[in-house]
């Protein structure tokens, strides 16, 4: 499985290792020229390459977004036609400023990123932890200590195929339902910050 | 892996303690005032300075809870109170910053000090100080980018020429005082390797700041940072690092006290992020497997040196008295950590 990054800061950083670690192959692109980023990528997820963000897109068949939400507008909707994208961003008021003025109030963040994606398929994952609670509750399946990661997409198809990766990288998938049900993982929202089981994960869903 | 670590003695480990002033109680119960609690801080740093603790490391916010928002003029106040500890910001938020000006004040204090002062560079995890003071947070990443550039350029205490966005052109400007030895500075950062790179791009010591998760995690950013320093031909600096306990007595003493004070500060920065109220569990985890250093000397001491191990660190700063607990517990703390705790982690280190 090709999974691209888009992001080298801590979270993509992060979820790049979980992933190097699954048996993935991964590249990893930062804000720039991949100069940048590349002696980054070399010492802390040896074996990820580093790419453009564009060269991200076309390689990799699932993308994860690990970058300010403020910044979902310079995606390159072209190159992630037809690929599953995985929206990890959050809203973080201080570097993106109003929420009103980039998502629009009846919108789940997760919705607005789909609409200006709305050839590729979205899915909010891996948001909802921080990214050394991400490092830290990585275990195995079938582990007693497993955490659980919540899902949402208006895709099944994508969301059984996220949830796979979720399982792989070390966390038990709890599918919540559609991008709009996202909501109750953004920051202030009762899923935000949540490292726990799936059971309790799941109660979330009702 | 280039590894200049030669076989240290505990000589060269350096033990220091960070406040961000916050208030802390009185024997009533009732919260100090902030002249208050500046006061209190420069009491722990002279009892500090009595025990040999080698460096007080003081935080800039500019919120409620936090009395501290101009390090260096508490460390002038301390500067000649004291004798052997060195006078640190951790950090100076140079990005809404000046930094000429940074360069000045504690140019100033340097000299009160006989050359003790140091600056902490950092971008800082809190954001008050761009509208305070007039900054643009869209502008974070430049903003600091351009300032430790020019800040550098202040080191040689030589005439600059600079030219940048963020700032007036300089033409051959000349900053006074000069210092007798030159200022200290380190840079100090959260996990995001492009500062780790920018340390070792600008040949600045890293502190890297551990609040929260495995310490052993950093490890790989400590590499990296050599990796950078020896690929842009600077010096692979001794590395440091900055993590929030508490000590008492006992362990049961210690999170006693801990616990609510932690919790309510917690909750306080978590309410304007949007973080789920902090946890029992949380804390005894950060206890356990995380970087909360609260519990009696010998197991915060076990905790640290543990962790300068697995991160070869050199430098070890707890923030102590996090929250409000009482001004009697935190001068206690200092107490426990310079009799006991520093030797301790001096004699695991050293076997």
């Amino acid at each position: 499985m090709k999974l691209g990054i888009i992001g080298a800061g801590k979270l993509g950083i992060t979820l790049a290792q979980l992933a190097l670690k699954a048996g993935y192959e991964v590249a990893v692109s930062g804000s720039g020229d991949t100069q940048k980023i590349a002696l980054s990528v070399k010492v802390l997820t040896p074996g990820a390459i580093a790419m453009t963000t564009k060269d991200v897109a076309q390689w990799a068949e699932v993308i994860i977004l690990a970058i300010p939400l403020g910044k979902f507008r310079q995606l390159p909707v072209e190159s992630l036609k037809g690929k599953i994208v995985i929206d990890a961003t959050n809203h973080w008021p201080e570097v993106d400023g109003p929420r009103e003025e980039i998502i629009p109030e009846t919108l789940s963040s997760s919705e607005a990123i789909q609409q200006f994606l709305p050839e590729s398929r979205v899915v909010k994952a891996f948001s909802h932890m921080g990214y050394h609670e991400l490092r830290d509750w990585a275990r195995p399946a079938g582990s007693d200590e497993r955490k659980a990661l919540a899902l949402a997409s208006d895709s099944n198809q994508a969301t059984t195929n996220v949830a796979a990766i979720v399982s792989d990288l070390g966390f038990e998938p709890v599918i919540l339902g559609s991008l709009s049900h996202g909501r109750i993982l953004e920051p202030g929202q009762q899923g935000f910050g949540l490292v726990t089981s799936a059971t309790k994960l799941k109660e979330l869903g009702n | 892996m280039t590894k200049q670590s030669k076989k240290a003695t505990s000589d060269t480990y350096l033990f220091g303690l960070d406040s961000f002033g916050d208030l802390p109680t009185k024997a009533d119960g009732t919260l100090m005032s902030h002249p208050e609690a500046i006061r209190q801080v420069v009491e722990e740093a002279i009892l500090a300075d009595k025990l040999g603790i080698n460096r007080i490391g003081l935080g800039e916010h500019h919120r409620p809870d936090y009395s501290i928002s101009s390090p260096e003029t508490v460390l002038a106040g301390i500067a000649t109170r004291t004798k052997n500890i060195t006078l640190s910001s951790a950090v100076t938020v140079l990005s809404s910053d000046d930094p000429v000006r940074v360069f000045e004040r504690f140019a100033t204090v340097d000299a009160l000090s006989n050359g003790r002062a140091q600056v902490i560079l950092g971008r800082g995890s809190f954001t008050e100080s761009f509208p305070l003071f007039g900054y643009d947070l869209r502008d974070y990443n430049e903003l600091f980018e351009e300032k430790v550039e020019l800040f550098s350029k202040l080191l040689p205490e030589e005439p600059v020429t600079w030219e940048g966005k963020t700032r007036a052109a300089l033409k051959n400007a000349d900053v006074y005082p000069k210092t007798e030895k030159g200022l200290g500075v380190a840079i100090g950062v959260g996990g995001s390797p492009e500062s780790v790179i920018r340390a070792a791009r600008y040949n600045f010591p890293l502190i890297l700041a551990i609040i929260g998760g495995a310490p052993d995690r950093f490890a790989p950013y400590v590499e990296l940072y050599r990796q950078a320093a020896e690929d842009l031909g600077t010096t692979a600096h001794p590395v440091g690092m900055h993590s929030p306990g508490f000590i008492a007595e006992t362990d049961e003493e210690a999170r006693k006290l801990a616990w609510p004070a932690f919790k309510t500060s917690w909750d306080r920065i978590g309410k304007t992020r949007g973080w789920p109220p902090y946890t029992r569990e949380q804390f005894l985890y950060e206890i356990e497997h995380g970087s909360l250093y609260v519990g009696s000397p010998e197991t915060v001491a076990k905790k640290i040196a543990k962790a300068m191990k697995a991160l070869d660190a050199r430098t070890f700063d707890m923030v102590y008295g996090g929250g409000p607990v009482s001004a009697e517990a935190r001068l206690k703390m200092v107490e426990l950590y310079g009799t006991k705790v520093i030797p301790m982690v001096k004699e695991l280190l050293s076997q």
